[in-house]
């Protein structure tokens, strides 16, 4: 079968097989060769991408649930919108979520995602009690913070490179509301929305959309959403189908002119300042989770999300640089994201660091790749990294530099029999 | 309500009995072979829907255990949905070794049939009930590749409508379903048209309406009641001739 990710590029032609109970999977494990965990394949690049892949997304029951704590049990396959529409009516939301709910918990911990409240609340891997983690040989362990903790760190952020996850404890919060108090913010230059997420530290969310096609004083032109939980508002939730995008467009649709005039389009109309206006949490979280297949407007040939994060101490003269350098080229992209993250967590290779993180989907083409390997450079020298559920094709080097931790990483993964059974095209391509 | 399902473990039947958990409030009984699955199930049932359900263990080919399962049944269910089903990814097999069309035959017809007629007298006695048999749009008309497991459907169809003509004046409503193709376990090997498979989920909803709407025959999805009217059309001259 063709199998590819949320880039739609590359497209291998994979052997996969759905399990539904820890024997079946078990079976597809121990046999000769290697393979990789696939789950609703919402990563960008290469990361779930193997010549055999295992699908978790049948594997979805939910085991429990603890309504005092707010504590669910549940395999790997089931997905942040299961989650969301069986306990939001509850009084229940995810403590962490990234941009869509159309991923699976298996493959929010294995990167270790994080949400727009990563500055207050950390990565996924904070809300997940435990996990079992199935191992080269079939075997099953419990992974916590006390138990076989080497193993928790290593798996939280892995890329599904120490085994398949299993089932997983994770941790509600406690919501009133179903919907969100929203604060939008036009700021007209970088310093202005560095200002802003500054100023709006306090609240639990809060990410800003930027036009990367401005440049000059300009350059960083953006608009802050920063919100909390309301706490009035009835806690119903419609996720509703979406509206899909019909076929691929053509290529020449999305150019230096179409994203000017989609960028300006988009600035303008956002109110200049608004405080605390009551949204539904849906598109407050979700905004492209309402049109599927969004990402056929990249056309054919597929596209890629380049996100980097850089030191805070850094951020600023480090962003001003590569946005300009991004403007130059004229690469705009439609979603371009600036999000302040919060501390590290200690975790072998989980992405975020205590600074600013940048985000844009890019189209694939011939002069893009060479054009990255040029903002790695920069990225590389402010001290920063590169995210790997988004990336499928950073070099060796990068990946060494960006995440120093490789090293522990990569050892447990030889002495475990990890690396010749877990493997992906990105892990080969970062010979980890 | 009180819903049985018979083959539970079907990946349909896991989207129906989310459809009659959600809708109806449903009471819930599994009833399949994996017990492991069914448990599982049952745990994730409660939890999404807050509804009771459980499990036993069912096998339609056991054919002498039918009567013993139905009468332990402590209560009787209002609606059964028969979902089992056996499809081998090729026929080949089946061509060349009669166990296993024999047991193609007994999972989709002859097992339905002596099961569902225990249940039916039930229904009857009752002047209660509504069975609903999943069958297959391939019962329609045998082809090369398929017709062992297109006449056990096409047996299964003979027999439901037979049956719904003997209790449509008892109360009892028989419904058959004729599903085109669903990405399911059955079909994983399969490399099947994008476009005209279904997700078991928009079969459960199907299915679900068509239940609140008392209808007897359900295409699912719709356009397969016209894709067959046309492959019924086709004399069987050039049909003979055709590789569908
Ligand atoms: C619109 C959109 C918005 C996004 N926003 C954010 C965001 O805000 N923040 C963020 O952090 N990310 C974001 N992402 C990325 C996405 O959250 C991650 O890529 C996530 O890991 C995808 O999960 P998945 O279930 O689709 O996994 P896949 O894409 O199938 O796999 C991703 C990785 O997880 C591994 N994996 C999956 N299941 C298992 C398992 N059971 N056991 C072991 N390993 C497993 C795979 O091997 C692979 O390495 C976004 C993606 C999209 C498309
Ligand atoms: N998938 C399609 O494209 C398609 C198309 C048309 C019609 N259908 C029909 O729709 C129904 C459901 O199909 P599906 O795709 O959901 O099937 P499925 O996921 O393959 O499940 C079939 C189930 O039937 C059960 N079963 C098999 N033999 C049994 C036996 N002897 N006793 C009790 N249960 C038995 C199995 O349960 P255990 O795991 O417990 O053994 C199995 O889980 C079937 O009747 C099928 O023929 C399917």
């Amino acid at each position: 079968m063709k199998l590819t990710s949320w880039g739609r590029y590359p497209r291998i032609e994979a052997e996969g097989s759905h399990f539904e109970t820890t024997e079946q999977l078990r079976r597809q494990v121990v046999r000769d060769g290697n393979l990789i965990a696939y789950g609703m394949g919402r990563s960008y690049g290469d990361s779930a991408l193997n010549e055999r892949v295992v699908f978790s997304r049948r594997f979805n029951k939910i085991l429990h649930f603890d309504p005092e704590n707010g504590l669910v049990a549940c395999e790997c396959g089931v997905s942040l919108q299961e989650l969301i529409s069986v306990f939001l009516p509850r009084g229940w939301f995810l403590s962490v979520t990234p941009g869509t709910r159309l991923i699976s918990v298996g493959g929010a911990i294995a990167s270790d995602v994080h949400g727009k409240n990563h500055h207050v609340a950390g990565c996924f891997s904070s809300c997940v009690d435990s996990f079992e983690l199935m191992l080269p040989g079939g075997e099953i362990v419990l992974c916590s913070r006390e138990e076989n903790s080497r193993l928790f760190r290593a798996t939280c952020g892995g890329m599904g490179l120490t085994g398949v996850i299993l089932t997983a404890v994770i941790r509600l919060q406690k919501v009133k509301s179903a919907y969100i108090r929203e604060t939008v913010k036009r700021c007209r230059n970088l310093e202005e929305i560095f200002h802003c997420f500054e100023q709006y530290q306090k609240l639990p969310y809060s990410v800003a959309w930027i036009d990367c096609l401005e440049s000059g004083d300009q350059v960083g032109r953006s608009v802050l959403m920063a919100g909390d939980h309301a706490d009035t508002g009835s806690l119903d939730i419609d996720l509703h189908q979406p509206v899909s995008v019909p076929f691929d467009f053509p290529g020449f649709c999305l150019n230096r002119y179409s994203v000017k005039l989609f960028n300006r389009f988009y600035y303008h109309t956002r109110p200049a300042s608004v405080e605390k206006r009551l949204v539904p949490l849906d598109p407050f979280f979700y905004p492209l989770d309402s049109i599927g297949h969004w990402n056929r407007i990249y056309g054919k040939g597929g596209f890629t999300q380049y996100q980097l994060v850089l030191p805070k101490s850094a951020s600023y003269e480090g962003l001003k640089l590569i946005l300009n350098r991004i403007a130059k080229q004229g690469l705009g992209s439609f979603l371009a994201v600036l999000k302040l993250c919060g501390p590290e967590n200690g975790n072998d290779l989980s992405f975020p660091m205590e600074g600013y993180s940048l985000a844009l989907d890019l189209k694939i083409e011939k002069k893009l790749f060479p054009f990255l390997d040029e903002l790695d450079r920069m990225v590389i020298d402010y001290g920063g990294r590169l995210y790997l559920t988004k990336d499928v094709r950073m070099s060796k080097a990068v990946f060494r530099k960006g995440y120093p931790q490789w090293e522990t990483f990569a050892e447990l993964r030889e002495t475990m029999g990890m690396k010749e059974k877990f493997t992906s095209l990105q892990s080969r391509r970062l010979e980890v | 309500m009180n819903l049985l399902i018979l083959g539970a473990n079907s990946d349909v039947a896991y989207a129906v009995a989310g459809a009659f958990a959600g809708h109806e409030k449903a009471s819930i009984l599994l009833a399949s072979r994996n017990m492991e699955l069914l448990e599982k199930k049952v745990q994730d049932l409660t939890i999404r829907y807050g509804v009771e359900v459980s499990c036993c263990r069912f096998d339609v080919t056991d054919f002498e255990s039918h009567a013993s399962f139905y009468a332990s049944l402590a209560t009787k269910p209002d609606v059964v949905v028969y979902s089992a089903g056996y499809m081998p990814a090729t026929q080949e097999e089946a061509q060349k070794n009669y166990k296993e069309a024999l047991k193609i035959l007994a999972v989709n017809f002859s097992g339905a049939a002596a099961m569902l007629e225990v249940i039916a007298a039930d229904f009857e006695r009752r002047g209660h009930g509504t069975i609903i048999g999943i069958s297959s749009v391939a019962g329609e008309r045998g082809r090369q590749s398929n017709y062992i497991y297109g006449s056990s459907k096409a047996a299964f169809n003979a027999y439901l409508s037979g049956m719904r003509n003997r209790l449509c004046r008892r109360g009892v409503h028989v419904m058959t379903v004729l599903p085109g193709f669903i990405h399911t376990k059955m079909t994983e090997g399969l490399d099947l048209p994008g476009l005209l498979t279904a997700k078991p989920e928009e079969v459960a909803e199907d299915i679900y309406r068509a239940f609140r709407k008392k209808k007897d025959i359900l295409y699912t999805k719709w356009f397969w009641r016209w894709i067959m009217a046309v492959i019924k059309g086709i004399p069987e001259m050039v049909f003979k001739r055709m590789s569908l």
